[in-house]
């Protein structure tokens, strides 16, 4: 039952491409927790609204790379406003409230796309409808370009991070808060800014994937779930493991879709998830040497 | 410079510090001692915002600080240097000091100057600026947490207890730190159990038991009379 | 199977506590290095020394809170090194804990009758907890030795900080036990609760065995008929309050830190 090598090869790029996407709904994630220690699981439902707003946007402009720029910003500014009102007045309180606090924002996003959107879904056209030949296929280079742009954005994010004026500051938040800000970093600041990036991310992978997937209300729980297993695979507040986890459970799935559908094929993610907690729960890319 | 009058913290039921009043004058070098357990750290931890006080009051160059943020007192000319070092382990030895650099109003020549400053103060630290601070053994590791605090360009350091679990040889340069310091005019507020040298570095000492202050004095009057440390300090 | 209260007067003799080359490792940090020391039936002990002793850690070995890496510790002449704290107290061993463990929605009345019935009744769930009156009658015996009778039906929450301690001996002195570890009782007390705390060691040693860990140095050289100082977890010096207070080595090692 040998399985054809070209098959393999193009699950392999469906793989990496996927797992670019979801690195940068993953690291927007991982940022937040970091940094505040705040599981958002509104996180997917900011993806979908900016799949919505770039598809909105689209249409008035007609500009795809314009349209991802606007989404972008717009719902970077969406996710300061919601740090400075919703999580701003929990910090320092039970992790669960938290928990709470953004799977009821979760809801009230979802319903009022919905409201906003109507319940059809919107299309979001590729800007590139070009293809080239691989193997038997014809593969759109629009995958291949979602990928190399989601590659990018994050590429900026370590840069910024490194040696960035304010990506110091944030590292040293996220290592030891309370000593961050006795050194003057202004700490309530920098929450609301990193949460600001990490929405913005998430907009812009909804506005990447949206040509892929299609644009609907429910997109945003797939990506919250997965990314959720990501950052658990990857190590709690650990980049880097977050973005190889990405890279890892989207391969794992595209491989699993050689031999199951696509639909089952999300069980190997659950099946990593649960191996991960039960035998490395500190995440499977986390240096072990401390 | 720095005033505490009869300040009260609780930590849930518990009552740290019972009324703690003590002052130190801009240049000065004063000494906290006390035994374990009194609320020498969380003194310098109310001073620093870390900790709110329930009642009295706590000021500096006469603006009320007590309850403010910690990052806000930071700007004010206050820094920390915590029992425990607190460096950033994941970060350089260079990036832990530019944790202190990187606030507005410093301009890229005096950067400079402050880190080829320090530098030349702890050798040690620009052979390593580019070592995680995790790597560093515990001497170097109280050298970075106080060069960090250098960066702040402070008016005023509280230190707690830098010389805990140092060697011999290492307790001698803790002790011409914050000679070089006091030269440099920075105020110090001194937490430590060594009690030597504590009276060779302070002008004035304090000495805490069950969150209050017990005893004043010149630590020149303590240095020739030693029945006092004895009695809240020996067994 | 009712434990044996009190020193048993004509019981087993020799030390009641007694450790053997105790020692604590943790991975590369020596906390507790062989320390061997022994405790005598009816006698209040007292551990002090400089930060980083090993006190606490010496303390959670005792008392079953720590395994020890090596070495044995004896109560009564039984080995109970590893064994888990509510085996230790089943045989005659209970201790207060520095973070208060009362059960702040109850009345002390009832966090002292709890207490209790692990020593008696404790099986027993079909009846009423009312129709065991000298449950009810003990607590308000240990009530009344750590001075706590007049808030017997205040809820616990409500009590001063001072108060809270003291309820904390009350709950260990419920388990009636031959031995009593008491985890630094006056951290964060005024001087007036302290005193208060101090009169309430006093009164309930006489039919004890207490062994305190404590940073205060008046209640411990008030207190104390023996005293063991710890430094880098081993034993330095050990003797009366006169004796260690005239020890040269141990004034030198806590003024120099």
């Amino acid at each position: 039952m040998g399985l054809p090598v070209e098959q393999i090869l193009i699950q392999t790029i469906n793989g990496l491409v996927n797992g670019m996407i979801l690195a940068l709904v993953a690291s927007g994630l991982t940022l937040i927790f970091g940094i505040m220690d705040v599981v958002n699981f509104a996180h997917g439902e900011l993806v979908m609204l900016g799949a919505f707003v770039g598809a909105t946007a689209l249409g008035v402009t007609g500009n795809f790379w314009l349209a991802l720029v606007v989404a972008t910003l717009v719902i970077a500014a969406f996710g300061a406003i919601l740090q400075v009102s919703t999580l701003r007045p929990l910090l320092g309180r039970d992790p669960l409230t938290t928990i709470l606090a953004t799977f009821g924002v979760s809801l009230v996003l979802q319903k009022y796309a919905l409201w906003q959107w109507g319940p059809s879904a919107r299309k979001l056209q590729e800007p590139i409808s070009a293809q080239f030949s691989l193997f038997y296929l014809q593969y759109p280079w629009y995958r291949i370009a979602t990928a190399v742009l989601s590659a990018a954005i994050i590429g900026a994010l370590y840069l910024f991070l490194k040696y960035g004026k304010y990506g110091i500051g944030i590292r040293a938040a996220m290592q030891d808060r309370v000593m961050a800000q006795a050194m003057g970093i202004p700490v309530p600041l920098l929450h609301t800014a990193v949460f600001a990036i990490g929405a913005g991310m998430a907009a812009a992978s909804g506005v990447l994937f949206g040509p892929l997937a299609g644009v609907t209300q429910t997109i945003g729980a797939d990506f919250t779930l997965r990314a959720f297993i990501v950052v658990v695979v990857g190590g709690m507040g650990n980049l880097g493991g977050s973005i190889l986890a990405s890279i890892f459970i989207s391969l794992l799935e595209a491989y699993a879709s050689l031999i199951v559908s696509p639909a089952q094929a999300v069980i190997v993610s659950f099946v990593a998830l649960i191996l991960t907690l039960l035998f490395r729960p500190t995440g499977l890319f986390v240096p072990t040497a401390r | 410079m720095l005033t505490l009058s009869d300040v009260h913290t609780y930590y849930g039921k518990s009552h740290i510090l019972n009324g703690v009043s003590l002052e130190v004058r801009a240049g000065e070098v004063v000494g906290l001692l006390g035994r374990n357990g009194v609320g020498k750290s969380t003194t310098l931890k109310t001073v620093m915002g870390l900790v709110r006080p329930s009642e009295g009051r706590v000021t500096f160059e006469g603006r009320e600080i007590g309850g403010m943020a910690s990052h806000r007192v930071a700007h004010l000319g206050i820094a920390w240097v915590p029992e425990d070092r607190r460096i950033f382990r994941l970060l350089t030895v260079m990036e832990n000091l530019r944790t202190g650099l990187d606030r507005p109003g410093v301009t890229e020549a005096r950067r400079a100057e402050l880190l080829d400053k320090v530098y030349a103060s702890f050798p040690v630290l620009a052979e390593r600026r580019n070592q995680a601070g995790g790597t560093l053994s515990g001497g170097e590791q109280q050298m970075l947490a106080i060069a960090r605090a250098m960066m702040l360009e402070p008016k005023i350091i509280l230190l707690d207890e830098p010389t805990e679990g140092l060697m011999p040889r290492m307790v001698g340069q803790i002790s011409e730190i914050i000679s070089v310091l006091h030269r440099d005019r920075v105020a110090i507020l001194l937490v430590e159990q060594n009690v030597p040298l504590t009276l060779e570095a302070s002008d004035r000492v304090y000495i805490m038991e069950k969150g209050v202050v017990r005893h004043h004095a010149p630590a020149a009057d303590l240095r020739a009379n030693h029945a006092v440390i004895h009695q809240y300090l020996g067994v | 199977m009712a434990a044996p209260a009190g020193t048993g007067r004509g019981a087993a003799s020799g030390p009641i506590l007694r450790t053997e080359g105790l020692t604590m490792r943790f991975g590369g940090l020596t906390a507790v290095n062989k320390v061997s020391l022994s405790v005598e039936r009816g006698e209040i002990r007292a551990i002090i020394g400089p930060n980083g002793a090993g006190k606490s850690t010496l303390f959670n070995c005792i008392t079953g809170v720590l395994r020890p890496t090596s070495g044995r510790i004896f109560l009564n002449d039984e080995n109970i090194a590893g064994l888990m704290p509510d085996e230790a107290s089943h045989r005659g061993l209970a201790r207060s804990y520095q973070i208060t463990n009362i059960l702040p929605g109850a009345t002390v009345l009832e966090n002292v009758r709890v207490a209790a019935q692990s020593r008696r009744h404790a099986w027993n769930m079909l009846r009423d907890r009312r129709s065991f009156p000298d449950l009810i009658d003990k607590a308000r015996a240990v009530l009344q030795a750590v001075g706590l009778t007049e808030q017997e039906d205040e809820l616990a929450a409500n009590l001063s900080h001072g108060a809270q301690r003291n309820l904390e001996i009350g709950i260990a002195l419920a388990t009636e036990p031959q031995l009593l570890c008491l985890d630094e009782p006056t951290a964060g007390m005024s001087v007036s609760e302290t005193h208060a705390t101090v009169e309430l060691v006093r009164r309930i040693a006489k039919d004890l065995t207490i062994v305190i860990v404590e940073h205060d140095m008046e209640v411990v050289m008030g207190l104390a008929k023996t005293i063991t100082v710890l430094h880098y977890g081993e034993v330095l010096a050990e003797g009366t309050p006169a004796q260690i207070q005239a020890n040269a080595r141990v004034q030198e090692v806590y003024l120099r830190g």
